[in-house]
C-alpha cells in the first residue's frame, strides 16, 4: 500500500469514527458530553498538530549543528593536498 | 613464503570498497578529493578504488584524472567516462559495471563532504548493514555556511518528507552513501525516478524491500569552490518529488 493510500484509509477512518459520534449515526444514543468533545476534535488535533510542527522545526534549525572545525580541517586539508599533489607532479 | 593465519578466520574474500565519482566540471574538487580518499583509505587499510565518472566535462575534467591515475596506479583510480551528462542513475549503473568491490560508496566530488569515509565503513561492519546513509541531522552531523533561510528550508523540507513517507532515516536527500553493492543493484533496478529524488527513492525502496539501514553523522561544508543554489525552482522541484514518491511507494 502507498502512503497515500496509508493517509487516506487512515483519515477515512478517523473522519468515519469523527462523524458517527458527532452526528449519532449508528442511533448510539451517547452522552450529550461526548458529542460535544468529539465535535471539534479533527480541528483541534489539526491545530495542535500545527503547532508540534512549528515547535519540531524550530527547534530543529536551533538545533543544527555548525561544523567550524569540519570547515577548518578541510581548508588545511587541501592545502596539504595541493602541496603533495603539486610534488608528485600534478598540474592544476 | 609461509602461510599467514588471518585475524579474521571466517573471512576468504576480502572487502574492497568501490568509490564512484560522477563528475561534471571538476577540475578544480577531484585532485583534492581523490587525494583525501587514498589518505583516509590508506591509513586505514582497507582495499579501495576510486570510479572516475566524468560525463564529458568541457573544463577538462578527464584530464586532471588522467593525470591522477598516473600518479595513483590504474588499479586504484579507474576512469569510465561517458559522452555527455547522462544523468546520476545511470552513472552509478555505469560506475558499477566496472566496479569491482563488494562495497559501493557514493559521494559528490565537489569537497562538499568532509571526507569522514572510514567511519562508513566501520558503521557498516556494526551490524552489516546493507545500506550506510550519511545524515547531517543527527549527531554530531551538520552544516558549514548556511544562513537561517537554508537552515529553514533544509529542515522543514525534511520534517514534511518524514511526516509524508516515514522512511526510517533522517537525511534523505544526502548522497554521501555506502551500499552493499548486490543491494545497490537491486534499488537501482527499483528506482524511477531522476536526479536528487533518485536518491530520495533509493532509501524509501531499502526500507520497503527490508534492507538494514545504518547512518553516520556527516559534515556538509558548502561548495569549496562554486556556488550552491537553493532558489524557487529547486524547492517546486523538490515538492514535486516527495508527492510523487508520496503517491507511489
Amino acid at each position: 500500500m502507498t502512503k497515500l493510500l496509508e493517509w487516506i484509509f487512515g483519515v477515512s477512518l478517523v473522519v468515519a469514527v469523527w462523524a458517527l459520534v458527532t452526528f449519532d449515526l449508528l442511533d448510539l444514543s451517547l452522552p450529550q458530553p461526548y458529542r460535544e468533545v468529539a465535535w471539534p476534535m479533527p480541528l483541534y488535533l489539526l491545530v495542535s498538530f500545527g503547532c508540534y510542527s512549528l515547535a519540531t522545526v524550530g527547534y530543529r534549525v536551533a538545533t543544527f549543528n555548525d561544523c567550524e572545525e569540519a570547515a577548518k580541517e578541510l581548508q588545511e586539508q587541501i592545502k596539504e593536498a595541493r602541496e603533495d599533489l603539486r610534488k608528485k607532479g600534478l598540474k592544476m | 613464503m609461509a602461510s599467514r593465519k588471518s585475524s579474521h578466520p571466517n573471512r576468504d574474500r576480502v572487502d574492497k570498497y568501490s568509490v564512484l565519482l560522477p563528475t561534471y566540471n571538476e577540475r578544480e574538487n577531484l585532485p583534492l578529493i581523490v587525494w583525501l580518499l587514498v589518505k583516509y583509505f590508506g591509513e586505514s587499510g582497507y582495499n579501495y578504488e576510486v570510479i572516475v565518472i566524468d560525463d564529458g566535462s568541457p573544463d577538462g575534467t578527464l584530464e586532471v584524472a588522467e593525470q591522477l591515475q598516473k600518479i595513483y596506479g590504474e588499479d586504484k583510480i579507474l576512469l569510465r567516462p561517458r559522452a555527455k551528462k547522462l544523468g546520476l542513475g545511470t552513472a552509478y549503473i555505469h560506475g558499477m559495471r566496472h566496479a569491482t568491490g563488494n562495497f559501493i560508496i557514493i559521494m559528490d566530488a565537489d569537497l562538499s563532504h568532509h571526507v569522514s569515509v572510514v567511519y562508513f565503513v566501520v558503521k557498516q561492519k556494526e551490524a552489516n548493514y546493507d545500506l550506510v546513509s550519511g545524515t547531517r541531522y543527527r549527531g554530531n552531523g551538520g552544516v558549514y555556511g548556511w544562513d537561517l533561510r537554508r537552515k529553514l528550508i533544509s529542515r522543514g523540507a525534511n520534517y514534511l518528507t518524514q511526516v509524508l513517507l516515514r522512511p526510517g532515516a533522517t537525511d534523505l536527500t544526502g548522497s554521501f552513501r555506502l551500499y552493499k553493492k548486490k543491494v545497490l543493484e537491486s534499488l537501482v533496478e527499483h528506482c524511477v525516478s531522476k536526479g536528487y529524488v533518485f536518491q530520495m527513492e533509493m532509501i524509501v525502496r531499502a526500507r520497503q524491500l527490508n534492507y538494514t539501514v545504518g547512518e553516520v553523522p556527516i559534515s556538509f561544508v558548502d561548495r569549496v569552490y562554486g556556488e550552491s543554489k537553493l532558489g524557487g525552482n529547486e524547492i517546486v522541484s523538490f515538492v514535486k518529488g516527495l508527492l510523487t514518491l508520496f503517491a507511489t511507494t
